[in-house]
């Protein structure tokens, strides 16, 4: 009975999204019509992506918690029988948070566009692109079945390069351009491995294909199949080197495009390992884990790097790019996680993916609130020569800014800090037969990693929210006249709508606020919808981290499942 | 006495061979009526055509139950000439609903094509593609393609003081001429080495032919081949796609890069697969080259086509045609690979799923394009800019399209049909040429994508300014029969979307 509940309920918020986004283009039905247009297409994307959401946590609460390794919510029924795809749903301990990471992030979205629409095209497109790029990524975390899986996987292609290429900044239909061909080419390779294990295995589902745990394919299988889902998993996560899309794709995407690439659309290469690789192929995962692992590592060290280099005063670097390559670290953490192939490692791989979720979308944000206020996000024009002060201008904003780095470089009791802890301490034991001198150099480099994560994020805090508040520097202040002046009045305008103005921080009037003296510079703080778009994810990473037996507890038996019952 | 002559005299299962028969009947019965009728009722034959189309699509209906067989050989081995099996079915609707489309969008051709010459011509020419899937000897098989490329040409070059319409008819003509010639060629060599035409026969023949004969069998197999290489433009014989279909009419080129490839690919599937399947060590490796240098050669220069160029919407579906091709071509390549012993229908079945969903959106994308050939008659890439915003649906059904033909969501049936294409190559062994084609549809989604964006994009605010006068003069009204086609394959791309089943049934190896 309860299965047949949350079965519909797993169904329902699949397909509601694609609804949603056909509902999107039509005109609003009479009644509620709201304002204009533009309102009421945006708020049709809050009510559905907040069912969703709703949907989603009625999931998790039916979700049996005594068994979390096995699938729930299944549906299996037969789609296209002449090639063998089912539509296999069910969700487990490994895709349940993700599910409900993934319906929070994109409400969370919706609502900040529903204040605060990027600059571009109609907000009727917009919605709809969204919802459909939001069931693409449900259902990347839900199918059971290869093919379905990677029909998800490139369902979400489409509406993320429009989002970026309409609605995003400079550079952005070249940056588009290359996030798409990147991860086509990888998501193309991938097939070719997914359908090898498809045809010498007999089966696509998932499920099936985990329980046999490889022992119907030959080695050489494992190995091509490997090699291939693994380099169009990596396309994605990103491994180094093959993260070169992400940050252009990051700098030039609008800011609800940036905190859904990151905080979602990595996440389906990590789970694609954890999903595929290891259950799958045990015999190739366990060649290539050693290698995996150093390119991790790699890209820890090398994301660190770069992120150091443009947070260097003087060297032009932008504040959204720096964001986009410590991703290329984080992920580097996850992947080291997984290379262990012990639970250890992959449930810290799965604990990363989930904290990094909700520190880099609420950093992606953050920083999208500074654009909109600075009109950019280049450090060098932000900081000017002893720091953009934010603690002063914007005492709440800066202070979410530090929040969100601190979290982000791994403090202990924040989110960010127990996936880290347990890749490194996975690669202290990695599984039988892994070298483990190798292993141990590893560690020790993504340690030295962690120390040049905390370097370069505690150099953003200083520059960003520390420093003088100008007073003097005559040319600047002409700039900041004409264009920090109507840029806030433009937010408060934004930020205005209807009953979910929150009061207390901004009662000035529009007009009030263009009359303002630009010298005084008093930025304006957290709005009302901001605080209503940020204050989820702050919560949750402050629950992770105080207390990840929530987010362990629902992994450690899925995984240990998947990797075999050791 | 008696028994003699029932012995000569075959039966004809008149049913069996209603559906190309009724097309051809109505193809005269037009020509006759284009000499008697006033030149204000011309565009009756046009809805005499399409009328005729529909009823032989539905003259299919009896045929469905089990295979039927005409023309036989009333003694000896008793084979047919004659076979409707549901790969022939398969075929003859893509031929007919592929023509009724073409119809649809000749209906108001801003070409000014003359009337009664283009429906006979082209009721011909699907007649003929109709006839090919069922043929099962070399002589009817040779007959059906001439039938139905000999009136393409004259459709090619049916706009009258067109010069580029002329040039392309002539190129089309003497490449095709060629073909038909090296295969009469082949097909003579591969009767004097088997004594027979029956493809059946044939296929025993070869098996053991005497080894003085063997080189001759061999030469003949590869020349018959190079024959249809050259119909079905696979690189490098491919040179006369983009003139020809930039010269033709825009119907007819839909046609040509729907019908026409139809037609070669049925009778290539015959050929290969039935008749020469003990030279299948001959024809998979080549195959497999012929489908690894057209993919790449059509999406290479797809990829080459200046939006601004003239007439370049229409050369890059040509190329994108040659592209498309080279992946029809995998799947047959695998099923020479497939080895003689193993069953090649799941093979063939891919290549019929793919062609089937390209006949679809293939058709559909021509017929946004003759939309916009209404208002800008130089169908540049760069006059779709904007299209959403003047005609949003035909912009939303042209995106569609195209993500189909470059096989990403939402165009579900175009990433299934490559995903079994794709499948067919691996379950051969062909690795190499799956990663080959991974590599081109990377290629080619750059620039169906670009294309797809171009819809979208905001208006450029130079070419704006002189357009909001023309769009003071009422807009063109796009014609019902334009919209019903662009409407009808709309729906029957997003119906195989959601249900991809449709044509993927084939894969499973029911053809035969």
């Amino acid at each position: 009975m309860n299965d047949t509940f949350l079965r519909w309920v797993l169904i329902t918020l699949l397909v509601l999204p694609l609804f949603g986004a056909l509902g999107a283009l039509f005109p609003a039905p009479p009644g509620l019509k709201g304002r204009d247009p533009d309102q009421a297409v945006l708020r049709h994307g809050v009510s559905i992506t907040g069912i969703v959401l709703l949907l989603t946590i009625a999931l998790a609460a039916g979700f049996d918690y005594a068994h979390p390794g096995r699938m729930q919510a299944t549906t299996n029924l037969s789609w296209i029988s002449s090639a063998a795809i089912r539509v296999h749903l069910g969700v487990d301990g490994i895709s349940l948070p993700l599910l409900v990471l993934t319906a929070l992030l994109t409400f969370l979205s919706a609502l900040y566009s529903y204040f605060k629409m990027p600059e571009g095209p109609s907000a009727k497109s917009f919605v709809a692109l969204l919802l459909v790029l939001e069931a693409g990524m449900l259902a990347t975390f839900a199918v059971l079945d290869l093919m379905l899986f990677f029909l998800a996987f490139e369902t979400v292609l489409i509406p993320m390069y429009f989002l970026i290429a309409r609605w995003g900044s400079d550079a952005r239909d070249r940056a588009a351009l290359r996030f798409i061909l990147y991860t086509v080419l990888g998501s193309v390779v991938m097939l070719l491995g997914l359908l090898l294990i498809g045809l010498k295995a007999g089966t696509f589902d998932m499920v099936t294909l985990a329980s046999d745990n490889g022992s119907k394919l030959s080695h050489t299988t494992q190995l091509i199949a490997v090699l291939a889902i693994g380099i169009g998993l990596a396309v994605k996560t990103p491994m180094w080197p093959l993260h070169s899309w992400l940050p252009d794709a990051h700098t030039s995407a609008p800011t609800v495009g940036s905190v859904l690439l990151a905080g979602v659309l990595l996440k389906m290469g990590t789970y694609g390992f954890v999903r595929i690789i290891l259950p799958i192929a045990p015999q190739g995962a366990h060649t290539f884990a050693p290698y995996l692992a150093a390119f991790a590592v790699v890209g820890i060290i090398y994301g660190s790097l770069v992120c150091l280099a443009i947070g260097r005063q003087g060297s032009g670097g932008d504040l959204k790019r720096l964001i986009a390559y410590s991703s290329v670290g984080h992920m580097g953490f996850a992947l080291l996680g997984i290379a262990t192939l012990t639970p250890t490692g992959v449930n810290g791989a799965l604990f990363a993916n989930v904290a990094h979720g909700l520190i880099t979308g609420l950093l992606f944000f953050l920083i999208g609130a500074i654009k909109d206020r600075y009109g950019t996000t280049d450090l060098d024009r932000l900081s000017g020569t002893t720091g953009a002060a934010l603690y002063g201008a914007a005492p709440r904003l800066g202070a979410l800014l530090a929040f969100g780095a601190v979290a982000s470089l791994g403090l202990p009791g924040l989110a960010g800090f127990w996936g880290e802890m347990l890749a490194m301490f996975g690669s202290f034991h990695p599984a039988a037969g892994l070298s483990r001198p190798a292993y141990l150099a590893f560690m020790g480099l993504a340690a030295f990693g962690t120390l040049l994560t905390a370097a370069y994020m505690l150099l953003v805090v200083r520059r960003v929210c520390m420093g003088e508040r100008r007073v003097s520097d005559a040319h600047e202040q002409a700039e900041w006249a004409a264009e920090g002046s109507d840029r806030q009045a433009r937010l408060r305008n934004d930020g205005r709508p209807q009953s979910l103005r929150v009061g207390g921080e901004t009662n000035g009037e529009s007009g009030e606020s263009t009359a303002e003296p630009a010298a005084s510079r008093v930025l304006v703080d957290v709005q009302g919808y901001e605080f209503a778009s940020w204050t989820p994810l702050v919560a949750l990473t402050l629950l992770a981290g105080l207390w990840p037996a929530v987010l362990l507890g629902l992994t450690d038996p899925a995984v240990r499942t998947l990797l075999g019952g050791n | 006495m008696t028994a003699l002559a029932s012995d000569l005299i075959q039966s004809v299962d008149w049913i069996a061979v209603a559906p190309p028969t009724i097309t051809a009947v109505l193809a005269l019965a037009i020509l006759v009526a284009d000499l008697f009728m006033p030149p204000q009722r011309k565009p009756l034959l046009g809805q005499i055509a399409v009328g005729g189309l529909v009823l032989a699509g539905l003259s299919l209906l009896p045929l469905l139950h089990g295979s039927r067989a005409t023309f036989c050989l009333t003694a000896g081995s008793h084979d047919c000439s004659y076979v409707t099996d549901h790969f022939t079915l398969v075929i003859q609707l893509l031929v007919f609903g592929g023509a009724l489309l073409v119809a649809l969008l000749s209906l108001h051709s801003p070409d000014n094509l003359p009337a009664g010459e283009f429906w006979f011509l082209l009721l011909s020419s699907a007649a003929g593609a109709a006839l090919l899937p069922a043929a099962r000897d070399l002589a009817t098989l040779v007959i059906a393609l001439e039938v139905a490329s000999l009136p393409a040409f004259a459709l090619v070059g049916l706009k009258r003081d067109d010069r580029l319409s002329s040039e392309a008819a002539l190129k089309f003509f003497l490449s095709s001429v060629t073909a038909t010639a090296v295969m009469l060629l082949g097909v003579s060599f591969v009767y004097g080495a088997t004594g027979t035409l029956h493809l059946a026969a044939l296929a025993d023949a070869l098996g053991h032919t005497p080894h003085q004969l063997d080189t001759l069998a061999r030469t003949g197999v590869a020349l018959t081949l190079v024959g249809f290489a050259f119909k079905l433009a696979a690189a490098p014989f491919h040179f006369w796609v983009p003139d020809t279909y930039t010269g033709a009419p825009l119907p007819v080129a839909a046609y040509l890069s729907v019908v026409g490839k139809t037609s070669g690919f049925s009778g290539l599937i015959l050929i290969t697969v039935i008749a020469f399947k003990h030279y299948a060590d001959v024809w998979g490796p080549a195959l497999a080259v012929l489908a690894a240098l057209t993919m790449t050669v059509g999406n290479t220069a797809a990829l080459r086509q200046g939006p601004g160029h003239s007439r370049s919407a229409v050369r890059l579906l040509a190329w994108s045609s040659v592209g498309q091709a080279g992946y029809l071509l995998v799947p047959l390549a695998a099923a020479g690979y497939a080895g003689p012993g193993s069953d090649p229908a799941g093979h063939i079945g891919a290549t019929v799923s793919y062609a089937l969903m390209y006949g679809v959106v293939n058709l559909g994308a021509f017929g946004v394009a003759a939309l916009v050939a209404q208002t800008s008659a130089d169908n540049r890439i760069a006059d779709y800019r904007a299209l959403y915003a003047t005609r949003p649906q035909a912009a939303l059904a042209m995106a569609f399209f195209l993500l189909c033909l470059a096989g990403l969501p939402p165009g579900i049936v175009g990433l299934f049909a490559k995903v079994v294409v794709f499948s067919s190559a691996i379950g051969a062994g062909l690795g190499w040429l799956a990663v080959v084609m991974a590599v081109n549809v990377v290629i080619a989604l750059y620039y169906y994508l670009r294309w797809t964006a171009l819809l979208f994009a905001r208006p450029e605010a130079a070419a704006r300014a002189p357009e909001t006068e023309a769009e003071a003069v009422p807009a063109l009204r796009a014609p019902a029969s334009l919209k019903a086609a662009i409407a009808l394959t709309a729906l029957a791309g997003l119906t195989l979307s959601g249900a991809p089943q449709l044509v993927l049934r084939f894969t499973s190896g029911t053809l035969f």
